[in-house]
């Protein structure tokens, strides 16, 4: 399963590749990418645990820049 | 931003006063003001991430390296460190916003609205909503929401935005028109033949949006380097705090942090991480101006190594329409001996008869021609005007005991014998495009290896490939035969060398997908085109390659000079500031001038 979200208010582009690197460390998640440029997060991973990876994903982002808002796309 | 910017300037003003005022009291609370305006929100920051468990961020960097120096009693360069790293993150903010927006405008071909003509009346609603089989009005000057068919008038479309090509199309009723074009003149009412998101304009910039996800080696490098970067240069910058002055003698401690102080100012990896995905950012955007489609920065560096070019012959370097091109009767005149085999080939599928018929160009009247039998593999048998009309290779000609001219010849040759008697030929062959030529000879001149695979006959073959100046060609191949060519070219390469293949992307996607880089021709309207390849050229313009390549080098370039003119400032400065040589100005430069430069120069990239 695929997801996406827009990133709205990302503004560091190391801490973009930072979320990558632990979204892409969940478990479950086979592909995940932060484009910086198009704020888009696109996450791909096995459909059961999708509910649990992007709570997880939340979290991280949230962590590592408090003042993103997570948008659905 | 305008918020952040006022800031900037206050503290700036009461930063600038300090220095000038001369009463010591005076001046350090003047410091500590513009301190706080400026850098207030970078502690708090700090704080939070800290109680978060995020340490080692830019925040906290900029916060320990600030109080550091005013607990050493070097005011200046505490607010300093704050006031220009906030002068950095603005202009950054501003580059990445101003690269955000070039893009968007770049890729403005997103339709707003679709008229559509639901019981007589014209609606203007969402494309989203807008259904295969319905009938929609575009105005002049309006994109053209979906794909669809013209049902009525004419006009002139701007298909400038999907090819890069600024000549305008002349399109009538019956044409099939893209999403994304612009009606330049006339009205037109056209059936819808594709929702929005299977037209081609939602595909086109699905792959453009997501092009940079596909990550280039060096930019998956810049960010494993920042990943050891940071906490390596501030693991260096505590011992050089406290290790010098206890081991070596009269040393103090605040000369020591003063230079340590230096090491966290400059161990942001900021300048890095965002300058060289923003080149290929730019590069791939700029690409897609001009027609070229590239879906993913990986393949944007792969072409840059490129060594050697496979071509496909027909459709790519020929424009894959055979036409007429040679006439030679034998005792009658070249109109009659063309209307005798546009007749005999009249009733045949075969794309020679469609040949024939364009070229003799009048209709064809059916009561002329009887008995027609299609001698599959030779030719035909046919009755036209009362005459026995014999159209077809040599092996017709053989089967039926007619000398014939046996000479050599180039292309589809259609003999034509009249009651037994020869009559001609009549050479049928594909033309070579435009700009094949100069496609091939600018790729040669830059050192590429040109090599073009053909089903198509050893004459034919060696022909087109003597004309083009290619290095090497192989005919005669079956559609299996082209992927093992493909496997033994690839042997041919260096190991750090790419190969790249070019074909229409309708029966060669095996070898498309075998290729380390398969680039599709004539992407405009063939979605299996744009599916198989890396790069699609949406144009089918050899010459388009050349400007791939070319924009490609460019990012490259731009690339390279970041990473090397980055880190090697950073390193420079690093030395020095442990020596004690430079200041932490010279550390304060490293990081904002190094970044404010890094951006400007990967804005190069998106102008093309």
């Amino acid at each position: 399963m695929k997801k996406k979200f827009i990133l709205k208010g990302l503004d560091c582009a190391n801490c973009a590749a930072k979320m990558e690197k632990a979204i892409n460390e969940l478990d479950g998640v086979k592909e995940a990418s932060v484009n910086f440029f198009t704020t888009k997060l696109i996450i791909e991973g096995e459909d059961e645990k999708m509910p649990k990876i992007i709570e997880a994903a939340e979290k991280i982002i949230k962590k590592i820049e408090p003042d993103t808002l997570i948008i659905k796309a | 931003m305008e918020r952040r910017l006022r800031r900037i300037l206050i503290a700036a003003a009461i930063f600038t006063a300090a220095l000038i005022i001369n009463i010591e009291f005076i001046k350090i609370i003047l410091f500590l003001i513009s301190y706080l305006i400026v850098g207030g929100d970078i502690i708090k920051g700090a704080f939070k991430n800290i109680l978060k468990g995020q340490v080692f961020d830019e925040n906290f960097l900029m916060g320990i390296a600030s109080i550091g120096a005013f607990a050493i009693g070097e005011y200046p360069e505490g607010v300093a460190v704050m006031l220009f790293y906030q002068i950095g993150e603005l202009f950054q903010s501003y580059a990445v916003d101003k690269s955000r927006k070039s893009i968007a405008n770049l890729m403005d071909i997103r339709p707003d609205y679709a008229n559509v003509k639901r019981d007589d009346k014209i609606l203007k609603v969402d494309p989203d909503e807008v259904q295969i089989g319905d009938i929609i009005v575009i105005k002049a000057g309006e994109k053209v929401p979906l794909d669809c068919k013209i049902i009525e008038g004419s006009s002139m479309l701007d298909t400038s935005a999907l090819t890069g090509e600024s000549l305008p199309r002349e399109v009538e009723e019956g044409n099939e028109i893209l999403s994304g074009c612009i009606n330049i003149n006339g009205v037109i009412v056209a059936e819808v033949i594709k929702e929005y998101g299977e037209s081609t304009v939602s595909k086109i910039l699905d792959l453009v949006e997501n092009a940079s996800n596909k990550k280039s080696k060096s930019e998956q490098f810049i960010t494993k380097f920042a990943r050891f970067y940071t906490p390596i240069v501030v693991i260096i910058a505590v011992v050089l705090a406290i290790v010098p002055p206890i081991i070596i003698k009269n040393q103090s401690f605040s000369d020591w942090i003063y230079r340590a102080l230096s090491f966290l100012v400059v161990s942001c990896p900021c300048a890095l991480v965002m300058s060289v995905p923003l080149s290929f950012f730019g590069g791939i955007g700029g690409a897609s101006k001009k027609g070229v489609l590239i879906k993913g920065s990986n393949y944007l560096e792969a072409l840059s190594k490129t060594e050697i070019i496979v071509f496909d012959k027909t459709g790519t370097l020929t424009k894959g329409v055979f036409d007429v091109q040679e006439i030679h009767p034998v005792g009658i005149t070249q109109d009659e001996l063309l209307k005798y085999s546009a007749y005999a080939e009249s009733y045949s599928n075969h794309p020679i008869s469609f040949s024939l018929k364009k070229a003799f160009a009048k209709d064809i009247d059916n009561e002329r021609i009887s008995n027609v039998e299609e001698i599959s593999g030779y030719g035909v048998n046919a009755i036209v005007d009362g005459k026995n009309i014999l159209a077809g290779n040599v092996k017709l000609m053989k089967k039926y005991n007619i000398p014939h001219y046996e000479g050599e010849l180039i292309g589809t040759v259609v003999h034509v014998a009249i009651d037994n008697e020869y009559a001609g030929y009549i050479i049928i062959a594909d033309e070579i495009k435009k700009d094949s030529l100069q496609a091939i000879s600018e790729l040669k001149k830059s050192n590429k290896r040109t090599v073009m695979l053909t089903g198509d006959s050893k004459n034919v073959g060696n022909k087109v490939a003597r004309e083009l100046g290619l290095n090497k060609v192989y005919s005669e191949l079956l559609p299996g035969d082209k992927v093992e060519k493909l496997e033994e070219l690839l042997l041919q390469k260096s190991s750090k060398g790419k190969l790249a293949f070019v074909g229409d992307g309708i029966n060669d996607a095996p070898v498309l997908a075998r290729a380390d880089i398969g680039i599709a021709m004539g992407g405009l309207g063939s979605d299996a085109a744009i599916e198989a390849a890396d790069i699609v050229i949406m144009t089918d313009e050899p010459s388009k390659i050349v400007t791939a390549m070319n924009i490609s080098k460019k990012t490259m370039n731009i690339a390279y000079q970041n990473i090397y003119f980055a880190i090697g400032v950073k390193v420079i400065v690093l030395i020095l500031s442990a020596l004690g040589i430079t200041s932490m100005w010279s550390a304060i430069f490293a990081d904002v001038g190094v970044t404010i430069i890094a951006v400007l120069n990967s804005f190069r990239a998106l102008h093309v």
